[in-house]
């Protein structure tokens, strides 16, 4: 050892702010709507390779859809938009208050992240599957899923669909293309690879989009993901919600801030783009970009939801005891329904009488589901799905071991 | 009917499935082009293309998960781990995914695919090329376990577990691979070419998951035993003059209780015997079934001959692998008892 060597010492990143600090995004690069061109869906990954270190926006701070990547969607269709990010805030709402009240045993909400799933849902064509996280319900309630459905799984009642063998909020539907939710974090994102290699071994045009948090993203499945995509060239979406924490750890010692989530992709010559997750005009474009992309053979593209989780990690969670209570107050890319709502009054298609007045509806349609769901039972009170559905669906055919405990139990 | 070693009978159960069911692919690390470092896909890549038949990047999770995908969009993958000691990293996806699925999602997706890896030792493989890992995968419910014997039962084993509807652990004892081996390291081994087992129906011919096989009758002691120990059994029987009855368990998940019970019950001594380590091994819920099941008609108490609680070693691989003195033993001992 030379006289010169110092100890070493072990870099264990911060966040900006903790509670008590007053936040502080200041240094947060925010590129200007409209600022991100287009380029064809057929672009070769290193000539866009600029696009993961910048933000697809279409929303300005007036409000105005500006640049290539605006014109999408009419009036009817963002009012829809507009109608499903309500829906599922106050679905939130609801089942956050459920929650409290003894009536399921977890929730977890989607505050501020609303546009990433909604959106999306809307960019894909029936027949192609998401492998969604537990925070992307956008997807159901943007393909019309019955909320009723969904309370009764989260109330693991006689009508829950899963026979109240999943925890509150791990929905499945292959109808409307969501695939069964697990709690391991980062499966699913190699799982959606797989779907997609099945759909080009099988000559098929449907594709698959993948989603993880900016956390799972060092899981080692995010890795294989990434090779097996690249690798095969699968028509996938791979889709990295950045929210900024995973739970109380910020996404830095996910090890983000260093480059950025969507220049993971640069390594494995996957096309990569970040887009202003709390902007619902870009999140769609950009999901419509990278579907036409996939589906027309020309491989995968990763994407990075850049938004903040303005709400808990879930139910069992209280981020006062780890980042300051402003912060989502502070995040300077806004709140996605106070965004698209200011670009539907400003061009004429909405006022705020008519928010007003959608929200009520909303508020009724939701608690009229809630209803019906609790009439039916909830996890404290009413009808349940049979013991015996415990021992049902292991196997297709219940193997002789499992009758004989069946027969144990009393069932 | 055709002679072939378990090799050949492995692969062709492949051919047999992927020229009758087009959702059948293959893949795994080297499994392609190069046709598998066992050879069990030689050929199959050139007969049925590069999109049925694959090479796969070295990421046992990336293989088990993107199998799950593929079997979420109805495909029938039938995948291999080169070995059964480097299955750990795609645990997560067997037992968290795989065996899971089915259940959690009330049957809206599934997860028919087989996963196959070489197992076993008795080949200098050292620690990571011999070892055992069945107890890992019986622990799991939603999984089925298989590990065949011989070529007949290999090749309709497989087809059986590539026809099922659930995810099936298949695996293959690579001592097995060429020839039976009794565990006596220091005589020829013959080839399956010249063995009855050898012998292997052509066409779809499954042999059901579920079924053990009595491999020899007897009537002093049941020996429980899959895989190599049937031959280590065998040969132990013949040298003790033991009337041992062999039951080849052949599925380890669904187990066959009523092929186990009818034997014990009728000979009153049970010997079971695997490679894997003792320890909350697959033997220590053999015997406890046995115990439950057949406790007044037990003469003896029931005894384990296994792998000894280490790492598989390398030099002192006889002094592991428990072969036919040690089985002997056992079966002289519950004889005396």
């Amino acid at each position: 050892m030379s006289s010169e060597t110092r100890p070493l010492s072990l870099n264990v990143p911060e966040p900006g702010c903790r509670p008590g600090d007053t936040p502080d995004f200041s240094e947060f690069e925010i590129p200007k709507a409209g600022s991100v061109a287009r380029p064809e869906v057929g672009v070769d990954p290193d000539d866009i390779r600029d696009m993961a270190f910048s933000i697809v926006r279409v929303l300005n701070k007036e409000g105005e859809a500006v640049g290539d990547w605006a014109g999408l969607l009419t009036p009817d269709e963002l009012r829809e938009g507009l109608r499903h990010m309500l829906t599922l805030r106050t679905f939130d709402a609801r089942m956050l208050n459920a929650q409290r009240q003894g009536k399921t045993s977890f929730y977890m909400q989607h505050l501020g992240e609303e546009a990433v799933s909604c959106a999306f849902g809307r960019a894909l064509e029936p027949g192609d599957m998401n492998f969604p996280t537990y925070r992307q319900a956008g997807l159901l309630i943007a393909r019309d899923y019955p909320l009723v459905t969904m309370m009764n799984q989260i109330y693991s009642n006689a009508e829950d669909p899963l026979h109240g063998r999943q925890m509150p909020i791990m929905y499945s539907s292959r109808e409307h293309g969501f695939f069964s939710i697990s709690g391991n974090l980062g499966t699913q994102f190699v799982q959606s690879v797989g779907w997609a290699m099945a759909s080009a071994i099988s000559g098929d045009t449907k594709i698959a989009a993948g989603w993880i948090g900016d956390g799972s993203t060092a899981e080692s499945d995010f890795h294989a993901a990434m090779v097996f995509a690249s690798t095969y060239d699968a028509p996938v979406v791979l889709n990295i919600v950045n929210n900024q924490w995973a739970i109380s750890t910020f996404q830095g010692i996910a090890r983000g801030g260093v480059g950025t989530f969507a220049a993971r992709g640069h390594g494995f010559g996957i096309a990569s783009i970040r887009v202003d997750g709390n902007d619902y005009l870009a999140v769609h474009a950009v999901a419509k970009w990278a579907a036409e992309r996939a589906r027309s053979g020309h491989g995968p593209t990763l994407i990075e939801h850049v938004t903040y989780r303005a709400g808990g990690h879930s139910t069992s969670d209280d981020p006062a005891a780890y980042r300051s209570q402003n912060e989502a107050a502070a995040w300077p890319m806004g709140d996605p329904v106070d965004r698209l709502k200011r670009h539907l009054i400003r061009i004429g298609e909405w006022t705020d009488e008519r928010h007003t007045q959608a929200e009520a509806e909303i508020l009724d349609m939701v608690m009229t589901a809630q209803k019906k769901a609790e009439a039916i039972g909830t996890l404290a009170t009413g009808k349940h799905p049979s013991p015996r559905d415990m021992f049902e669906g292991v196997y297709e055919t219940m193997p002789p071991h499992l009758v004989r405990q069946r027969q144990e139990a009393g069932y | 009917m055709a002679r072939m070693t378990m090799i050949e009978a492995i692969r062709d159960a492949h051919d047999v499935a992927m020229s009758a069911d087009e959702r059948v692919v293959v893949y795994g690390e080297d499994v392609g082009f190069f046709g598998g470092v066992f050879r069990c896909t030689a050929g199959l890549q050139a007969k049925y293309g590069k999109s049925r038949c694959f090479d796969a990047p070295i990421n046992e999770g990336g293989i088990v998960g993107t199998a799950i995908g593929m079997a979420a969009y109805g495909l029938k993958p039938v995948i291999e781990i080169q070995f059964a000691d480097y299955v750990y990293p795609a645990f997560d996806q067997i037992v968290s995914e795989a065996a899971r699925l089915r259940h959690r999602s009330n049957a809206d997706f599934t997860c028919p695919i087989v996963i196959r890896m070489p197992a076993g030792g008795g080949i200098f493989g050292g620690q990571t090329h011999s070892q055992s890992p069945e107890g890992l995968f019986t622990h799991v419910s939603g999984l089925k376990v298989v590990v065949p014997s011989n070529p007949r039962d290999a090749k309709g084993l497989l087809l059986a577990a590539i026809a099922d509807p659930d995810p099936v652990i298949f695996l293959e004892p690579k001592r097995l691979y060429n020839g039976p081996f009794d565990g006596h390291h220091d005589k020829p081994i013959v080839s399956w070419k010249k063995h009855p087992l050898g012998d292997v129906p052509e066409g779809d011919a499954i042999v059901p998951l579920g079924k053990a096989s009595v491999y020899r009758e007897g009537g002093d002691v049941t020996v429980l035993a899959y895989g190599t120990m049937v031959f280590v059994a065998e040969a132990a029987a013949e040298a003790t003059g033991v009337d041992a009855e062999i039951i080849d368990l052949r599925t380890l998940l669904p187990l066959d209780l009523d092929a186990i019970t009818a034997s014990v019950r009728k000979t009153g001594r049970c010997v079971i015997v695997h490679e894997a380590t003792r320890t909350s091994g697959f033997g220590a819920e053999l015997m406890a079934l046995v115990q439950e099941n057949c406790f007044y008609h037990l003469e003896t108490p029931i005894i384990r001959v296994t792998g000894w609680d280490t790492p598989y070693p390398h030099a002192q691989e006889w002094e592991y692998f428990p072969g036919p003195v040690r089985v002997g033993a056992a079966l002289k001992k519950v004889m005396e008892d």
